[in-house]
């Protein structure tokens, strides 16, 4: 069996083990090993990745490729290279951080982990693959369980939600499908055979007038899910009423495929489109940057505000992109991993602490560090981390980000980097108020008090969390090499 | 004559035997053992279906007035599996409120009787065929329709199926005798030597197209669908909405593709239009529809003018991902059919609001239904997904992205209401959900199939591989 297909395989698994389960107790069990043992699947990935790129420089390794449907050319073809590998293991360490969060799911506890696990599969799927059959396939299932799990183990408005995320989650795949057939019946402009090959097709030269055509639908069908402004307005919403373990797999890693998905089929596969189109989307990019950063200081729900913050810090991972330079790149994918990391923590934490003060209102919350320690010093690094203090992982990111957008000499690129720049200060001002008023702030609510202590599997859950946040603030350079040697077949299209 | 003739009309003869065999064995069956009588009728019609999946020889018989390839065998075989499940699924309600009335055999001998002319009618090799086969098929489904007689609904049914099948009917025959002005023969073989496109003979097709569009229910020829199958039986209007729907647009794809081909540049925007019109229409008003049987009949709608966007192209591709969507369409649509029929016999209750909290009683209807659901609206990895995406390359094949695009979106609005079920189900609690019920072994049987069939035919490429092959023979 070879390495990439098990990531699809064990979950899978996992959810036919989970079938024959009753009960909370052995779903939850069930779910930890699954999740246990694909952690320790990316591990050994990424010990192989890097003995197998010492001695194969292709643009991508493990590749393997089955025909499928033949008539139309679709392949089962896997393969990764360092950004996948990245981004699978992002994907390991918060899945199973969501199933230790989620340890006392009362309600439907095998449904909930089932769909969870689906969840996964698709996401694992979509990174692997090669084949933009597959792809769309893996984004899709990747997609639809989220409908069930907001919807019957959300909260507040949560069928609303539910029903908003999925159709606008849904509408851009149906928009983005017409870019793939787009692509797919173009991949032949060299005189070869149509394919859904990402690798064939970077090989052929696709008219222009297709590039300007198709790009904007591929673009935009892929970054919905990036919460692109201004189609962005699912997130919040779908953010506040999903559980704890759902907003966090959400916004660490479901809406990573979206800059991903941009990043390998739209802007890789229709570079001449990229160039026509990126000053209208880095725009678009740019004020999503800072109308997020603008948004989260207005609400005062905290998974609004993180929501909010979601939509500014996926937007930086949008706009390097959209600045077509090396450096940018770079910090692009260590943004998403990065953002994925502490927002994953942050909505573990606001978990925590919405199962013990039962609000969510920063108005109604305040002097927690006293009585929950560990949650408020967490609370505390987390924040200081996504503000972008040096020796986090959100430093690293956007130093990488913003040295490489300034590179360009282009007056409106510097314009619109200083303007992305300033999100910067005003994510500052949200951090730090909601810290200090929540943390810090006296005591509001006298029942608090007797806050029950955060327990083991919390504690496991967050610090599985903390160890790659801070290792990646302080030995970036490892990561950022992976990155960086995955990036320059890439970049050539682009310049 | 050759008598070994005969043995190329298996499906048919055999299908004859069966109703003769079940019309004589009701004599000899103990008047209190009548619910025997489905047994028997499951088991002939099982052998039935068994047999038909023994290869046959291309031929023409009768001087060309009936012919049959592998595809058209293929896709008997496709329409005995939905007949058999049918059965399956209605095996209870057939026992609990027919038998006792007496009128067990009728009913059997209507639905074969109808299946028969739907095997003349996709086999035909003449018009007169093919107009003797659209009757067959439609008047005993009008019978059926109204056989639940003490429902006024129902009986209404019957009449307003009746009406418009027979005005159909006869919109189409003014059409065929205008092709046969033109052309001067019935027979397909002759009609495509000779066919061009003159104004009469567009006239022709677009008579012709409308009185077919009736059976399928394009828009604008729609408007007794929703209420035919709202007042007809459960298990008629399955077959309404499954097996005559997907026969009538076989046999529609197999003349445009032959005869009509000349006309394409004419055609083409034709199916443009109605394909759009189809799907907004039914989507539309599926949003709002309460009753399941009205629900299913929008959806059903708008699912055929999917059906539309691989016979725009005229292609091999459009064959193929029309036939293998047909198929998908049959089982995921069978699917939703039997819980709704499982659910309405058992409590009476058809109404979404009945099905809330439905997964908390009956977890396994609700996951039939959702899968079901899942594949009309064409979610991965089940079957219907694979159907919709190859039906949209075929029309993209063509180069027709603005319709691909408008379908896409048109998908969109159809995830909203399938939702709309799997959030009843799933999603909202009821002080009175439907109590927790077990099925007969029938039923169980009759939506097993169906699950196998949502699950695996999209996953099994061979069979799109088989079906591609034999659609080779209409281009």
């Amino acid at each position: 069996m070879d390495i990439l297909s098990l990531f699809v395989i064990v979950p899978v698994l996992t959810i036919i083990a989970l079938l024959f389960t009753k009960g909370l107790k052995q779903a939850r069990l069930v779910s930890m090993v699954g999740s246990i043992f694909q952690l320790g699947m990316a591990i050994n990935l990424v010990i192989a990745y890097f003995k197998e790129r010492a001695i194969n420089d292709s643009i991508m390794v493990f590749t393997k490729d089955f025909v499928w449907f033949e008539q139309f050319n679709i392949h089962y073809s896997i393969g990764v290279d360092g950004i996948s590998v990245a981004l699978i293991v992002l994907t390991t360490i918060v899945v199973l951080a969501g199933v230790f969060i989620s340890w006392k799911m009362a309600d439907l506890p095998k449904e909930f982990f089932i769909s969870l696990l689906v969840l996964s599969t698709g996401v694992y799927g979509f990174f692997i693959s090669i084949d933009l059959f597959t792809m769309f396939l893996f984004y899709e299932i990747a997609v639809i369980p989220m409908y069930l799990l907001i919807g019957i183990w959300g909260s507040g408005p949560k069928e609303y939600s539910a029903m908003k995320l999925t159709l606008m989650l849904m509408g851009a795949s149906a928009v983005l499908m017409v870019g793939i057939f787009g692509i797919y019946f173009n991949s032949n402009a060299d005189g070869g055979a149509l394919t859904f090959n990402i690798l064939e097709i970077a090989q052929v030269n696709i008219p222009f007038e297709a590039q300007k055509l198709f790009f904007p639908l591929t673009f935009i069908g892929f970054a919905v899910l990036g919460a692109l402004f201004p189609f962005h307005t699912w997130s919040p919403d779908g953010h506040a009423s999903a559980p704890t373990a759902v907003s966090m797999l959400h916004a660490g890693v479901l809406m990573k495929l979206g800059g991903y998905g941009v990043f390998r089929v739209a802007m890789f596969l229709l570079p001449e489109g990229t160039i026509h189109w990126s000053w209208f989307f880095i725009i678009l990019a740019a004020i999503g940057v800072v109308y997020g950063a603008f948004g989260a200081i207005k609400q005062t729900d905290l998974k609004y505000i993180n929501a909010y913050a979601s939509v500014s810090h996926l937007g930086l991972v949008l706009f390097a992109l959209l600045t077509l330079n090396k450096i940018a790149w770079n910090g692009a994918i260590l943004q998403s991993l990065s953002h994925g990391l502490l927002t994953a923590m942050f909505f573990a934490l606001i978990g925590m602490v919405y199962g013990r003060t039962h609000t969510r209102d920063i108005h109604k919350l305040g002097g927690l560090m006293k009585i929950v320690p560990f949650i408020g010093a967490i609370y505390v690094i987390t924040g200081m981390a996504y503000l972008g203090l040096p020796g986090f992982s959100g430093f690293v990111a956007e130093m990488n980000i913003f040295v490489g957008a300034f590179q360009n000499p282009d007056m409106f690129q510097r314009v619109l980097t200083v303007l992305a720049v300033s999100s910067i200060v005003v994510t500052a001002v949200y951090i730090l108020r909601l810290v200090g008023k929540i943390m810090m702030g006296p005591l509001v609510n006298e029942d608090f008090k007797n806050l029950p202590k955060v327990t083991w599997y919390e504690k496991t859950g967050i610090l599985l969390l903390l160890i790659p946040i801070v290792g990646m603030g302080v030995a970036p350079l490892w990561l950022s090499d992976m990155i960086m040697a995955s990036l320059d077949p890439f970049i050539k299209g682009v310049l | 004559m050759n008598f070994s003739n005969f043995l190329l009309m298996r499906h048919e003869i055999l299908l004859l035997t069966i109703t003769l065999l079940l019309l004589i064995g009701e004599i000899f069956i103990n008047k209190n053992k009548k619910s025997s009588l489905v047994h028997l009728a499951i088991f002939l019609f099982g052998i039935h279906t068994a047999i038909g999946f023994f290869a046959i020889d291309e031929c023409s018989i009768f001087g060309g007035s009936f012919q049959t390839n592998n595809l058209i065998h293929l896709f008997k075989n496709v329409l005995n599996i939905g007949v058999f499940t049918l059965l399956l699924q209605s095996a209870d309600w057939i026992q609990e409120k027919i038998v006792n009335q007496n009128r067990g055999t009728e009913f059997f001998i209507l639905l074969f009787t109808s299946l028969l002319g739907m095997y003349f009618m996709i086999s035909a090799g003449d018009f007169l065929m093919f107009y003797i086969g659209l009757e067959l098929s439609t008047l005993p489904v009008a019978a059926l329709a109204s056989y639940e007689t003490l429902k006024r609904k129902s009986s209404e049914a019957g009449i307003k199926l009746i009406l418009s099948a027979a005005l159909a009917s006869g919109v189409s025959l003014f059409g065929i005798s205008l092709l046969y002005a033109t052309s001067g023969s019935i027979f397909f073989h002759n009609i495509i030597e000779v066919i061009t496109s003159t104004n009469l003979t567009i006239l022709g097709f677009i008579l012709f197209f409308a009185g077919l569009s009736f059976k399928i229910s394009l828009v604008p020829f729609h408007f007794w669908t929703a209420d035919v199958y709202e007042g007809a039986p459960i298990s008629v209007a399955s077959y309404l909405s499954v097996i005559s729907k997907g026969a009538a647009a076989f046999i529609l794809m197999v003349l445009m593709f032959t005869i009509f081909k000349p006309l394409i540049h004419t055609w083409e925007n034709i199916v443009y239009i109605v394909a759009l019109a189809t799907m907004f229409i039914g989507n539309l008003f599926a949003l709002r529809q309460q009753n399941m049987k009205r629900f299913l009949a929008f959806s059903s709608i708008a699912q055929a003018g999917f059906i539309l966007l691989g016979l725009i192209t005229g292609t091999q591709l459009g064959t193929a991902t029309v036939v293998y969507f047909i198929l998908i369409y049959i089982f995921s649509n069978l699917a939703a059919f039997g819980v709704v029929q499982a659910i309405s016999l058992k409590t009476g209750k058809e109404n979404m609001d009945d099905y809330n909290g439905l997964y908390r009683t009956n977890p396994n209807l609700s996951l039939v239904m959702m899968l079901a659901l899942f594949s009309l609206a064409g979610i991965p990895p089940v079957a219907g997904f694979f159907g919709k995406f190859f039906l949209f390359t075929a029309a993209a094949s063509k180069g027709y992205y603005l319709l691909v695009f408008l379908a896409v979106v048109n998908v969109t609005i159809s995830l909203y209401y399938y939702l709309l079920v799997v959030r009843a189900m799933f999603i909202r609690k009821n002080d009175h959900p439907i109590p927790f019920f077990k099925n007969k072994l029938y039923m169980r049987l009759g939506l097993l199939i169906t699950v196998i069939g949502i699950l695996v035919l999209g996953l099994y490429s061979p069979l799109y591989d088989y079906i591609y092959e034999l659609s080779s023979i209409y281009n």
